[in-house]
């Protein structure tokens, strides 16, 4: 018999980590307990996209959304939802400001606003079954290409698409593509980039957890334009359920005959290994990557020769991120008119990001290229928490820059006039925002990580410089010495013991290592230092001339103080702080006002955590 | 499992794509089995049942089968509203899997409104 409804329970690493496989088999027995088994379906999918309020599940036809659930709620759940059909509002999503729960899914904000292509079966698939995939049309683009294209239509195809990279520097696939196909040397490569590394940053393996075919096929269809005959995924082992996944979606894929000798009865030929990377950022880097896939220390060399000339062992190779692969398909069913219609000028189609940090809404999100900062930050993601005030967002990871608020107008885009931007071209732009917003900030690989009011600009820069200092491969002179170096300068500062001169130094090291290091990690690697440089210096003048940090981030240079008034009046003198504080710097009789000590103060803020009564102050 | 052939894979498509279209929310036709204490006592177990038996006997891959509460007309029930995409939902009073065969045969395969057991057109207006 037919069911009468689906359950999507989501299963992607963050709610399974809110223990979202024990609510799926609480519901399972639930289900069964009610007699309910043939006509209501549990379907484990991946990752949602709404992460910060999982464990999820999604029931359709009707597409009502319940959040947060826990096993103890899911008898209540099934009983008035599926044995008396009334949906159960208290286990539905409040958006922040609003009035009453909102049960459809297609009427949260968070969805209504996201265009899905790479992410086109999330949460309406089980990742690991291949029918559920065919079922979506997939391997659909597979037999088009194998029963109606030639690899030169493909290519063809995708250039006109428009298609980037996805990985960030945004290089045009379909050149990439052709390189590799004209070059003579065989046999030809191709490799899946899933060496995700920017800290806050989950496209890459969300995509491996929700949808791995839709990668597969992607890389079939490169394979095919390109002449080769053997791929490679390589991806880190910190991402185990993506790892299970792809082995299994490769599994399916070969016991389909999807993979492997004449492929659908064609003359073609294809299979996938699986690399499993150690977690070190600098394998992200294609030549660092392919040294790790032949079995290599990471280490990258320069270029030329590109990988499309002289890659995995020698031979041409094409490497393409994840999010690129997952968007091959839909271009080649429904075309590179209609792609190109979405997005604007030189950047098409849509962009997955990992929303992170200061925001109300969580999670992973799919939308058009061109949307604005506040789109992203206020409609989607619901605004900053708590009331605080929106101060900047870290994008492309230690990669990136900052973008402060005053900017949030300004579309996200690759480029504006013609041209490859990245990260590099952002930070040669004049200063002034007039001339920013009429040229668009930079993509990144996706991470955006959102900041408020709370967040010290120096701290976030120096610890994006303590992760690539950490991550750097010590290969050259620039980015091994000068990273280290940028790191003591930044925490001099942060520290209060910091000069003018030492901001003097640091933009001159940022250049010299910027201009002069031997890959992309160097080259990009001071780029969160200038971009908080150049619209956060008030910060760090703050703590050099004040040694005050304005956000109270940086502890050295708090003061810790305890108001006389509130102490008395509302705490009656209770002598938490006193009794907590580990250094014993805080003097006071029961019943009194406590006070501080500076000179044995050693800024841990204990007091200000135990305070019951908000009275201690930090200045 | 043989390789699979052009042919092996639409057929696969098309066998995969009658249980995962109800995720989609979208078919040409919904049929809504009013499931509310009044509706059950009634026997709306029964016909929802009935109604999945035939969505299932028929081969039908375009309905959606979908439970709801009291229509409010507690005194006739069972009662289901069957809703073909573009056109006014009908209720359908004082059901029994005999009575959900000939909905099946007459309006949801026949297009055409099983006037005997219909109720009225439409739905009440909310807001």
């Amino acid at each position: 018999m037919p069911y009468r409804a689906h359950m999507m329970v989501c299963a992607g690493t963050g709610c399974v980590a809110n223990r979202s496989l024990e609510v799926r088999d609480a519901l399972q027995s639930e289900i069964e307990k009610r007699g309910l088994g043939e006509q209501v379906q549990v379907v484990t999918t991946g990752c949602n996209g709404f992460c910060g309020v999982g464990p999820l599940l999604v029931v359709q036809p009707e597409g009502i959304f319940y959040q947060q659930l826990t096993p103890k709620q899911l008898p209540l759940l099934v009983e008035e939802h599926f044995v008396k059909g009334r949906p159960v509002p208290k286990l539905m999503y409040q958006p922040p400001e609003a009035a009453a729960p909102v049960p459809k899914m297609g009427d949260i904000p968070f969805f209504g606003r996201q265009r899905l292509i790479a992410l086109r079966n999330r949460g309406l698939i089980d990742p690991e079954k291949i029918g559920d995939y065919i079922a979506r049309d997939g391997y659909a683009a597979l037999v088009k290409v194998l029963t109606e294209m030639t690899p030169d239509e493909v290519i063809e195809e995708i250039k006109s698409a428009g298609l980037r990279g996805r990985g960030g520097a945004g290089f045009i696939t379909g050149v990439k593509w052709e390189k590799v196909r004209q070059a003579e040397e065989t046999p030809k490569y191709i490799i899946c980039n899933g060496d995700e590394g920017d800290p806050g940053a989950f496209m890459d393996r969300s995509i491996f957890e929700s949808d791995p075919h839709s990668v597969l096929e992607g890389m079939l269809i490169g394979a095919y334009a390109m002449g080769a005959r053997q791929g490679v995924v390589y991806i880190r082992n910190e991402y185990p359920l993506a790892v299970q996944r792809i082995h299994i979606a490769i599994e399916q894929a070969r016991e389909h005959g999807l993979l492997g000798e004449e492929i659908l009865g064609k003359d073609f030929s294809f299979d996938v290994s699986v690399t499993r990377g150690a977690g070190a950022f600098v394998c992200g880097e294609e030549t660092a990557l392919i040294a790790s896939v032949e079995g290599r220390l990471g280490d990258p060399r320069s270029r030329p020769p590109y990988p499309a000339q002289e890659g995995l062992l020698g031979k041409p190779t094409c490497i393409n991120n994840v999010e690129t692969w997952a968007n091959v398909s839909p271009i080649i069913l429904q075309g590179a008119k209609w792609y190109s219609e979405i997005g604007t000028g030189n950047s098409k189609g849509t962009k997955v990001f990992s929303l992170v940090g200061k925001i109300n809404n969580t999670g992973l999100v799919e939308v058009p290229m061109g949307i604005t900062l506040r789109e992203l930050i206020y409609d989607i993601g619901g605004g900053i928490p708590d009331g605080k005030k929106f101060k900047a967002v870290q994008t492309g990871g230690p990669s990136g820059g900052c973008i402060p608020a005053g900017l949030m107008d300004v579309p996200l885009l690759y480029e504006d006039r013609g041209g490859k931007r990245t990260a590099d071209d952002f930070l040669d732009l004049p200063i002034d925002f007039e001339s920013l917003t009429g040229v668009g900030s930079m993509m990144g690989s996706g991470g955006l990580v959102v900041m408020d009011e709370d967040t010290c600009m120096v701290d976030v820069s120096r610890y994006f410089l303590a992760f690539t200092q950490d991550e750097s491969c010590g290969a050259c002179t620039p980015c091994r010495e000068g990273t280290q170096l940028m790191l003591d300068i930044l925490t001099k500062i942060t520290e209060g013991r910091g000069t003018h001169d030492d901001i003097r130094a640091l933009e001159e090291i940022a250049w010299v290592v910027k201009q002069t290091s031997l890959c992309g990690l160097g080259k990009t690697a001071p780029n969160p230092v200038l971009t908080t440089l150049r619209y956060f210096r008030d910060e760090y003048i703050s703590h050099i001339d004040k040694r005050k940090c304005p956000a109270r981030v940086c502890r050295e240079l708090n003061t810790y103080r305890i108001d006389p008034v509130i102490c008395v009046e509302k705490g009656h003198g209770c002598g938490v702080c006193k009794r907590e504080c580990p250094e014993d710097a805080i003097f006071g009789e029961k019943k009194t006002a406590h006070r501080v000590d500076d000179n044995l103060c050693r800024k841990c803020g204990v007091c200000v955590d135990v305070c019951h009564f908000n009275a201690v102050i930090v200045e | 499992m043989p390789k699979l052939s052009l042919e092996d894979l639409a057929r696969m498509r098309e066998e995969a794509r009658r249980t995962t279209l109800l995720r989609e929310g979208a078919g040409r036709v919904k049929i809504t089995v009013h499931m509310g204490t009044c509706g059950i006592a009634a026997g709306a177990r029964q016909v929802m049942d009935a109604v999945l038996g035939e969505v299932e006997q028929r081969g039908l891959v375009d309905v959606l089968v979908v439970s709801s509460g009291c229509a409010g007309l507690c005194s006739r029930e069972p009662m289901a509203t069957v809703e073909v995409t573009g056109e006014a939902p009908v209720k359908y009073v004082e059901l029994n899997p005999q009575k959900v065969k000939e909905v099946f045969a007459t309006h949801v395969v026949g297009g055409a409104i099983a006037e005997p057991y219909a109720l009225a057109l439409g739905s009440e207006r909310t807001l």
